[in-house]
């Protein structure tokens, strides 16, 4: 896919791909923003139906395109739903990328934000930290809580004001890059492999916990752990918000950093990264000098659970309080990106001695999140609308978590 | 579109539910139906009988026809739009407003999702049998406008064995309520026949009594492989010839096995020329003799394999599998042709039969599935819209197949209806006789000729 500035993504695309989407419906009632608006545009089918107007060059993108193409959460669910084998990703990411090309929705604002987060904070892992260690400072030092409490917050515009209980807590370390673990388990049945393992960019600020439980579970199951340096963020940030050149450039970064010809695995605990890291291949077809490391690279990508199901992991020898309830959360681009679904019943039978919870029907949670979070006025408003099938299900504020928790904890 | 009939509309239902904007049109402009595309001048989603009444009002004055649509699944261009009509359509009227117990009935609105009255009546020790593949998404009044058919259509029958009643919206606004929640009722004609299978035509279905039966307290679900189509036709006929009715005869072959597979992953086997998925349901005592009586035929009739499903769980992956069928064709070609002709079921091998010649004749790609115990088959044409050439044949192809239908006593659509896509063909079903009686209902109904105007005849 290597389109210069003045090619249209949309008609670019293989048109079979356009064109495989037959109109029958079925995906329509696993979509969150179709249960929510009981609109078509708002639907798989109506989307599809408007890129392939743009693809036909019957429709511009348009503002109104634009804005369809992102009030997509993007979860995915209508493609696992599909019997036809509609390629939802790649049409949704192409009719974001095309949006950004014309400059549907530009307007300064919305510029400004996007350059600062896109090409600016994430395109860069040292600018990321710079920040992280900002926010975590703000954080320990008693500040956020003195926001909190004071009322300040009341000053500030509304929508901060909305998100600011929301804001992740930093963590006190970062995940150690450079990081290259001894074999600790020579004792061990299981053949020795080697994984690297991908930081993230949000998870390596407020998950890294997260990541070393990741490289300590892995290691404990008999696996030499690479954490290289010089990766970046995977890039479905920049994929999925339609910039598709950024995007290229950091998987190219991130095969740079790699050695894909030694790993046996890549491993990743955020399943929307994991989602994309399996399309570098895709992403880079046309880029010869990296096209054959980006194909080993997409074979080889794995998320957390399912790598420790596929290698056979050993159950925690410790004792569990009898208290602790356990359950497994499938994170819905694990499940609609990357088509893993065997960890979930793998663990309820592993793990079946203990407390179980049969985690309820989970579409909707990545729709939780989006609508109560989101900027995004549309989003809110139909959020209240559609509350009885997409409200998160009860419980502490788990569902405030990004995946990267929920997958590798299971 | 006239500027004040859109005013007068956002008026009554609100600016929200008066939709006019170009990309929001185009998402309106097909239903399931391949090929087929019209961009409507206004889609509104209405919230009541009397907001319908009032549209239908306003309509009939300003002669701008109306489209009824529901969840828009279906195949014979039915809620397709014409030039500048208002899209009625009715997915916000989605409620289900009692499940009754006592009288066995359930009373819903037409934009109620069939799986989701099945799902409230099962609390209840109750089911709603009309299960067309497309219930996840399918609206009610959708499957009451077209009568729709469905998995469980041999033993429970179709739509139309349902309805016990309707709240109807006539095309100049009046309300006419018809049926009753009586067993016996012979009052008068019977109207809500008339609208049962109308196909938006006559009126709007604004409010629907419906029968709920039963759960039975068994069933057995059995997959049997043939090597030849031929075979799986003939088990059929011999099941029903020895008197038994189980609930489900579905049939796939080969090119269809395969889609599926490729979708659901649920283990089918690929190197067999059809398939019958079977079910029977009822007390445990006959659901088992039934189910070893049915497995002895298909193998007296060539069955090569004859499996049973483990359980419940098993046997639902395979019916919502062969539900899938349909769409999953479209995993091979980029336009999928789906035809309904129907025979009695004594002549099921001969129309298979000839399904196949008719496809190598015309150099035509065809994945045939449907419900066989019904004698309701699917012939799939595998083409490209693209290629004028192959569509040419396409056509030459079906219009034999229909043919043939009804010389061999049968009809060419079984539960699609005629919309635009098999408009033509209707007088080879209706004579001429039929036909000016269908015309004399619609002038009398709708004398303005704004209700779905251009479908069926
Ligand atoms: C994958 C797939 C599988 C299918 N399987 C089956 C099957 O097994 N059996 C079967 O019979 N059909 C099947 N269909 C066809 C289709 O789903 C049915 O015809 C269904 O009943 C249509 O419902 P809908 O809500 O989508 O109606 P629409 O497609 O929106 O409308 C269908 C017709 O009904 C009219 N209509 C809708 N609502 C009303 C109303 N309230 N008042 C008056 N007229 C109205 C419309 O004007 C139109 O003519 C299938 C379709 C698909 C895509
Ligand atoms: S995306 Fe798939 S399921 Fe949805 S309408 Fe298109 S073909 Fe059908
Ligand atoms: S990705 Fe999710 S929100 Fe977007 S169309 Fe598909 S199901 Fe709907």
């Amino acid at each position: 896919m290597s389109h210069s500035v003045s090619e249209n993504f949309l008609k670019d695309l293989d048109y079979s791909v356009v064109q495989q989407c037959m109109h029958c419906g079925m995906c329509l009632p696993t979509c969150p923003t179709y249960d929510a608006t009981k609109r078509e545009s708002a639907s798989p089918r109506g989307r599809i139906a408007l890129m392939r107007a743009v693809a036909d060059g019957k429709l511009e993108a348009t503002k109104a395109f634009g804005d369809e193409m992102y009030f997509c959460l993007g979860c995915l669910a209508c493609e696992t739903a599909c019997p036809a084998g509609v390629d939802y990703a790649n049409l949704f990411e192409m009719a974001r990328a095309e949006t950004e090309r014309v400059g549907a929705l530009a307007n300064p604002k919305r510029n400004l934000i996007r350059k600062f987060l896109l090409r600016w904070l994430f395109f860069s892992r040292a600018r990321l930290r710079l920040v992280g260690r900002l926010l975590w400072i703000y954080q320990k030092l008693g500040l956020q809580t003195f926001v909190r409490k004071s009322g300040l917050m009341r000053l500030a515009p509304k929508q901060l004001r909305e998100l600011e209980p929301l804001s992740p807590t930093v963590c006190n370390h970062f995940t150690p890059l450079g990081y290259h673990s001894e074999f600790r388990n020579p004792q061990s049945a299981i053949r020795n492999r080697r994984v690297g393992v991908l930081a993230g960019c949000v998870a390596d600020l407020t998950f890294s916990d997260v990541n070393m439980d990741t490289i300590f579970v892995l290691e404990q199951n008999g696996c030499e752990v690479f954490v290289p340096a010089g990766q970046e963020c995977c890039g479905s940030l920049h994929g999925h918000n339609g910039e598709w050149e950024m995007a290229k450039a950091l998987a190219r970064k991130n095969l740079d950093a790699f050695d894909v010809h030694v790993l046996d695995a890549i491993i990743i605990n955020a399943a929307g990264c994991g989602s994309h890291m399996r399309h570098y291949d895709r992403l880079l077809e046309d880029d010869p000098a990296y096209l054959e490391r980006a194909k080993l690279w997409s074979e080889k990508v794995r998320d957390i659970s399912e790598y420790l199901v596929e290698i056979g992991f050993r159950k925690p020898a410790g004792k569990m309080n009898s208290k602790t309830r356990l359950t497994y959360h499938e994170a819905c681009h694990l499940v609609h990106g990357q088509k893993s679904r065997s960890s979930r019943g793998h663990c309820s039978q592993r793990f079946r001695d203990m407390r179980w919870w049969n985690c309820p029907r989970q579409r909707g949670v990545v729709a939780a999140r989006e609508f109560t979070t989101s900027p995004n006025p549309r989003w809110r408003r139909n959020c209240r609308r559609g509350k009885s099938s997409t409200s998160p299900p009860p419980g502490p504020s788990w569902w405030r978590r990004p995946t990267p928790a929920a997958s590798s904890r299971s | 579109m006239n500027a004040n009939i859109l005013t007068e509309l956002s008026r009554l239902l609100g600016a929200d539910r008066v939709l006019t904007q170009r990309e929001d049109l185009l998402t309106y402009a097909f239903d399931g139906t391949p090929i087929l595309n019209e961009i409507p001048g206004c889609v509104v989603f209405p919230d009541s009988t009397e907001q319908i009444s009032t549209i239908l009002k306003l309509a009939n004055e300003q002669r701008v026809p109306v489209v009824t649509r529901g969840s828009g699944t279906g195949l014979s261009g039915g809620s397709l739009p014409v030039p500048g009509c208002i899209v009625l359509c009715t997915v916000k009227m989605d409620r289900i407003l009692n499940v009754d117990p006592a009288n066995l009935t359930a009373l819903v609105e037409p934009g109620v999702i069939t799986m989701k009255l099945d799902e409230a009546a099962q609390p209840h020790g109750l089911f709603y049998p009309p299960d067309p593949g497309s219930m996840k998404i399918s609206t009610l009044g959708g499957n009451v406008a077209n009568n729709s058919g469905g998995l469980r259509g041999l033993k429970y029958g179709v739509t139309r064995d349902y309805v016990m009643a309707l709240d109807v919206v006539l095309a100049n606004g009046d309300i006419l309520k018809t049926g009753t929640a009586c067993v016996k009722d012979v009052a008068g004609y019977y109207l809500k026949d008339i609208f049962i299978g109308s196909e938006g035509t006559l009126g709007v279905i604004t409010k629907i009594l419906l029968k709920l039966v039963p759960k039975p307290k068994a069933r057995k679900t059995m997959l049997a492989t043939y090597s030849t189509m031929q075979a799986a036709a003939e088990t059929v006929s011999a099941i029903i010839a020895q008197k038994i009715i189980p609930c489900t005869l579905e049939f796939l072959d080969r090119t269809t096995i395969r889609c599926v597979e490729d979708y659901a992953k649920i283990g089918l086997p690929l190197d067999v020329e059809a398939l019958l998925l079977m079910e029977t349901d009822g007390h445990p005592v006959v659901v088992e003799e039934e189910a070893a009586a049915m497995s002895r035929i298909a193998k007296e009739n060539g069955a090569v394999a004859v499996t049973v499903a483990r359980d419940n769980e098993e046997a639902t992956r395979l019916a919502s599998a062969r539900r899938s069928a349909f769409s999953a064709l479209a995993r091979v070609a980029p336009t999928t042709i789906l035809e309904d002709a129907t025979v009695p079921r004594s002549h099921l091998a001969e129309m298979i039969g000839f399904i196949q010649k008719t496809a190598e004749k015309y150099k035509v790609k065809i994945g045939t599935f449907g419900h066989m115990g019904d004698g309701n088959l699917h012939p799939t044409f595998l083409t490209d819209e693209r290629n004028t050439d192959e569509i040419h044949r396409v056509e030459q192809a079906f219009t034999e197949i229909f043919e043939k239908a009804v010389a061999l006593g049968g009809t060419i659509t079984g539960e699609h209806g005629v919309g635009l896509a098999k408009k033509k063909f209707l007088p080879l079903v209706t004579g001429p006789v039929g036909l000016g009686i269908h015309k004399q209902l619609k002038q009398m109904f709708d004398p303005n000729g704004i209700l779905n105007p251009g479908k069926m005849f």
